[in-house]
């Protein structure tokens, strides 16, 4: 599979992360040899074998729904680059 | 040379309940030796002495008093991705500046609830990514070893560097590590040390900063198999905060250790014959089954023929994962923030500035598998091939309780010698990110030195949830091959 500019570009932007010129150039190359060498798995026969959804077989764990923790914003937007009365501060998203 | 520093944790609690020592005399060790050798390893990233001294006082009184936990007064170092409350937590990346959490992962709760002390934070490949602790933000981590005769900076294998090189290098007993493709077991084998991944589901997850969540486990790096065993009972639990963490009561992990080795089938994949694989790790694989054979085990040689697929499936599996996980560093919550012109340039000047080379290129890798129309090509065909993996160590654990390779194809490395191919580095972890696809514990043990003199260790695969029979079993490797040199302290 051959990753070309474009491609880097358009996966970056959906990561959000902005490449430069250099960088797209770059990750071309290494993304393609990468994505060459995973191909080797079209080797093995998965006709009829089922997705691993979990390393150890267990039955997914329930419990009631109820609140068990919070009631402490501070704590938690007091690690915020930029907060304001206990909310996060973006910049403006609706004009 | 301060004796202290030498002791095993087994031996150290032995010292504090008779009195030999205190708390505080041993953690005071500690931090000195810390001081003096941290310039040159770059092990800790950050020394909580004050905190550290702290616990050890209470520490002590707890033993006045007869209440020692099961880690009374042992002075641990913890690998960065371990959140910590208050104490500042990176991953080593640029993007958490400054993030102090507030809370405590459930690992280090535990260490701490059993008397165990804090010294510092350990540094690590950045969010874990590496295999050679050459991508952290906060510099390299040096190896203790060097090659005999010459003096070039070896790596101490990653991501879980700071944690082996501290214990090798004899700054605390014991570390606390995370592995997800081998990020335990090959520092481990590079540094001469003792490192364990247990069974996926054993310990909890919860706080420790999240790489690729279906591999990713912590478990402890520490010099002895009786070290690994101790450190495994407290940090081992479950856990209602991660729902990965399974409901099977915590085994007495050092009584597992005591029974018969004679009859133990051990099992010989011949697959982890890999290219590349020097001749002097290939005899150290053939000494390892002598080794087994005198003690009365029992030799089997066993397929398991999806072993080359592993690392590929590993390299679409962890990507696609950390693509998802890492999404949550958007400069909005926590750590860095980089202003744009508007949300979406912030984020992307963000996780641009924020993110390393390695970082950023497994997040592309990993947002490319998963987006529209590959999804199955890739992501899916890789959990298939998972199955694979899974059932080949089904049918071999139908036959043997454990499996014997060794831990890497070489020694430790040169900083840079390899840093350049992403895909030469990703080879490192050939023979051990099965473990990890198939949800295996596995352990690494010091087995001999190389003819340049660094160390080289084996590796054990073992049944999920028999972490027993796995410590019972690397017992023999640490037994035969005898007492092992330490590092030079070449930086004393």
């Amino acid at each position: 599979m051959q990753i070309n500019e474009a491609t880097v570009r358009k996966i970056a932007h959906l990561a959000r992360i902005k490449v430069t010129d250099e960088e797209a150039k770059s990750l071309e190359t290494e993304l393609t040899s990468i994505l060459e060498w995973v191909e080797q798995l079209n080797e093995v026969d998965t006709e009829n074998v089922e997705p691993m959804t979990s390393a150890v077989e267990t039955a997914v764990k329930m419990r009631e729904d109820v609140v068990t923790d919070g009631g402490y914003a501070g704590r938690i937007i007091r690690n915020a680059p930029k907060s304001d009365d206990n909310f996060f501060v973006v910049p403006k998203v609706v004009e | 040379m301060n004796d202290l520093l030498d002791l095993t944790i087994a031996e150290a609690r032995q010292g504090l309940d008779n009195g030999d020592f205190s708390a505080v005399e041993y953690t005071d060790a500690h931090l000195k030796e810390i001081e003096a050798a941290n310039k040159a390893l770059n092990a800790f990233l950050i020394v909580t002495d004050e905190k550290a001294q702290d616990m050890a006082k209470a520490s002590d009184e707890r033993l006045a008093k007869g209440e020692a936990g099961a880690l009374e007064g042992i002075p641990i170092g913890v690998k960065d991705l371990f959140c910590t409350k208050g104490v500042r937590t990176t991953a080593c990346s640029h993007i958490l500046d400054g993030f102090e959490p507030p809370y405590e992962s459930t690992v280090t709760t535990n260490l701490w609830e059993a008397g165990a002390i804090m010294l510092g934070k350990l540094n690590l490949d950045e969010f874990a990514m590496g295999s050679s602790n050459e991508t952290s933000y906060y510099g390299n981590c040096v190896n203790p070893w060097r090659r005999d005769g010459d003096d070039t900076i070896l790596v101490p294998g990653g991501s879980s560097g700071g944690s082996a090189a501290a214990v090798a290098a004899n700054l605390c007993p014991a570390a606390t590590a995370t592995d997800t493709g081998g990020s335990i077991r090959q520092p481990a084998a590079f540094t001469g040390t003792v490192g364990l991944k247990p069974t996926y589901g054993r310990v909890s997850r919860w706080g420790v900063v999240a790489f690729a969540s279906s591999l990713d486990q912590a478990g402890p790096i520490t010099r002895t198999v009786e070290d690994a065993a101790i450190m495994l009972g407290v940090m081992a639990s479950t856990d209602e905060k991660d729902t990965t963490s399974i409901d099977i009561p915590v085994p007495d992990y050092l009584e597992e250790m005591k029974g018969k080795l004679k009859g133990l089938k051990v099992g010989i994949p011949k697959e982890y014959r890999v290219d590349g694989m020097s001749d002097e790790i290939a005899a150290l694989w053939d000494q390892g089954i002598e080794w087994y054979k005198d003690a009365g085990a029992k030799i089997e040689e066993v397929s398991l023929p999806h072993t080359k697929y592993a690392l590929p499936a590993y390299y679409i599996v962890a990507p696609a994962e950390a693509s998802s996980n890492l999404a949550r560093y958007d400069g909005v919550k926590y750590g860095l923030r980089v202003e744009g012109d508007d949300i979406i340039s912030m984020y992307e000047n963000t996780r641009a500035e924020g993110f390393g080379a390695e970082v950023k290129r497994r997040i592309l890798m990993g947002t490319y598998v998963l987006s529209a129309g590959y999804y199955d090509a890739y992501y899916l065909k890789a959990q298939k091939v998972r199955t694979c993996i899974k059932k080949d160590f089904d049918e071999a654990f139908k036959k043997v309780d454990v499996l014997l390779t060794p831990t890497t194809p070489s020694p430790a490395f040169a900083a840079g010698e390899i840093s350049g191919d992403p895909l030469e580095m990703y080879l490192n972890d050939i023979l051990t990110v099965t473990v990890n696809m198939a949800g295996l514990p596995g352990i690494s043990v010091p087995a001999g030195m190389s003819s340049t003199g660094l160390p080289l260790g084996l590796q054990l695969i073992g049944k999920p949830f028999d972490e027993g029979t796995l410590l019972r079993a690397a017992q023999v490797i640490e037994d035969a091959s005898g007492e092992l040199p330490a590092p030079a302290r070449w930086w004393s």
